[in-house]
């Protein structure tokens, strides 16, 4: 029935089966896409207790060698080289229209004193993100994919506490900090951090474990599997973008209204301004002398009609004036929640907008983010 | 009284010119868990194969086709306001809407239950 002939498997495939999930393909993968329990209780665990998703089709990358921060600060318009060790960022890289190639996450293992930055992208665009990095910066350090290597998330509000049994120390952690880790003999890194709003880790691991401390886990007694359905209903109630929907090649980070990743030593007036690829428009769609076509806000539904990703808004005189990216009925939030692009005069919070579905207009108003308050643990 | 299949998943419960339709257990377990339903107008009538209706998950979309010719003459409100009926009692509690059966005798180019089965497992 499904196409598998051509799918690659996660180190937790076997897991997967044996626990009942339904598998999808997704990036290249055979993905859980729910287990029994199903998408609802799965979201709902995840906000009131821990839930562990697979997330091992992403994309780990080691860069090497002295100027590797200062390489990898020439495709991202982020502070790299000021970033502390141990320490994780959210970053873009750029094509050089400024359009977003994809989004990661990267942690400063003290590369400066021969450690290395550990980046993290999307399954999806890994293999293309691998030949952009090394094309132009592999004459400046040394890029080591670690595309075998498995990655758990634990979310939820328990997560600390279930994660702490089997590896103590991580409740030390606050968010977006990392630390190394031993594991029955293994080499595990943990970050505190994620993409569901909530507090949680990511756990990269070696593949021979991975299926073993899954287990260990799942047999505490906070912890139930999650599956991609319920990751995305938790990343989009977060306020956080989806890459091929909600952020692509044809939108800018300012577009997307990611300018909090910009820090301010690589903006105008910085130490370190510009110097990544789009820079240019960059700067000055952030300075404003460059109008902005399109921005993405939140929208919420004033009806419990679900508006999902395409479906067209109008403003009241029935002009088309922005897009739906992506789009569902919040578990949480218990009403319909969106993310979309509009023209820069509708960003306001509290405009009515009409989402067409099926030919009808169902109001919707624009919103802040995240639709559901992040619990992150700051220290 | 007979029960009848669509091969879009949906059944039929046959009763002289009238029929009650709603989705399959094998259609709701493919959409996991319904958060919203579309019902169609009391009195509106449709050809067979006409989009009917809406039924949403938090995943994903799927139109409620009209099985037969007729008109609409009843909905189920309860469905309306818990759209998880289709979940968890999909062949009573969740069913969707009554219809005037225009043409009988089209029952009969419908799935019985042991073509149904088969066609859902394969």
């Amino acid at each position: 029935m499904t196409p598998t002939a051509n799918l690659l498997s996660t180190p937790l495939n076997a897991l997967h089966i044996e626990l009942g999930a339904r598998m999808v393909p997704f990036a290249g993968y055979s993905m859980p896409v729910q287990y029994p329990a199903g998408l609802m209780a799965e979201h709902h665990h995840t906000r009131s207790a821990a839930g562990l998703f697979d997330v091992s089709h992403m994309g780990q990358l080691h860069l090497t060698g002295p100027d590797a921060a200062a390489a990898f600060e020439s495709l991202i318009p982020v502070d790299v080289m000021g970033l502390g060790v141990n320490k994780q960022r959210y970053g873009l890289l750029l094509n050089d229209e400024g359009g977003i190639i994809d989004d990661l996450m990267f942690v400063n293992r003290d590369v400066a004193n021969g450690g290395d930055l550990f980046v993290i992208v999307n399954g999806a665009c890994k293999h293309g993100d691998l030949a952009h990095i090394q094309a132009r910066i592999g004459s400046r350090c040394t890029i080591t994919p670690q595309f075998e290597r498995a990655l758990l998330a634990l979310q939820g509000p328990q997560a600390v506490t279930a994660l702490a049994r089997l590896l103590p120390g991580v409740e030390q952690l606050v968010f977006m900090t990392g630390m190394a880790a031993q594991w029955q003999g293994a080499d595990l890194y943990v970050t505190r951090s994620g993409y569901t709003g909530e507090d949680g880790f990511e756990i990269s691991l070696p593949a021979p474990i991975a299926e073993a401390f899954a287990r260990a886990l799942l047999a505490q007694p906070e912890v139930k599997p999650v599956g991609l359905g319920a990751r995305n209903s938790l990343r989009l109630e977060a306020g956080l973008c989806l890459y091929g929907n909600d952020i692509d090649t044809q939108t800018t980070p300012v577009e997307a209204q990611l300018n909090w990743a910009i820090q301010k030593v690589r903006r105008n007036g910085g130490a370190r301004a510009g110097g990544f690829p789009g820079a240019a428009k960059i700067l000055a769609q952030l300075d404003g002398s460059a109008p902005l076509q399109r921005v993405r806000v939140g929208l919420v539904g004033l009806e419990r009609i679900p508006v999902r990703e395409h479906v067209e808004l109008h403003n009241a005189e029935g002009e088309k004036i922005g897009e739906v990216t992506s789009g569902l009925l919040g578990p949480s939030a218990d009403k319909p929640v969106a993310l979309a692009y509009v023209q820069a005069k509708y960003t306001e919070m509290g405009t009515r907008l009409n989402a067409m579905v099926r030919g009808k207009a169902v109001p919707m108003e624009v919103s802040p983010l995240p639709f559901v308050p992040n619990r992150y643990h700051r220290g | 009284m007979s029960l009848k299949y669509t091969e879009d998943h949906e059944w039929l419960q046959i009763d002289g010119d009238t029929a009650v339709v709603g989705i399959t257990h094998h259609a709701q377990d493919a959409l996991g868990d319904v958060v919203f339903v579309d019902l169609p107008e009391i009195g509106k009538s449709f050809a067979a194969k006409e989009v009917a209706g809406v039924v949403e998950s938090v995943k994903a979309a799927a139109d409620v086709y009209m099985p037969v010719d007729g008109e609409i003459i009843e909905v189920n409100e309860e469905l309306r306001a818990d759209p998880s009926l289709a979940n968890s009692d999909p062949l009573n509690k969740g069913w969707f809407f009554k219809v005037k059966l225009s043409n009988p005798g089209q029952v009969d180019g419908l799935l019985d239950e042991t073509a149904y089965q088969q066609l859902s497992a394969s």
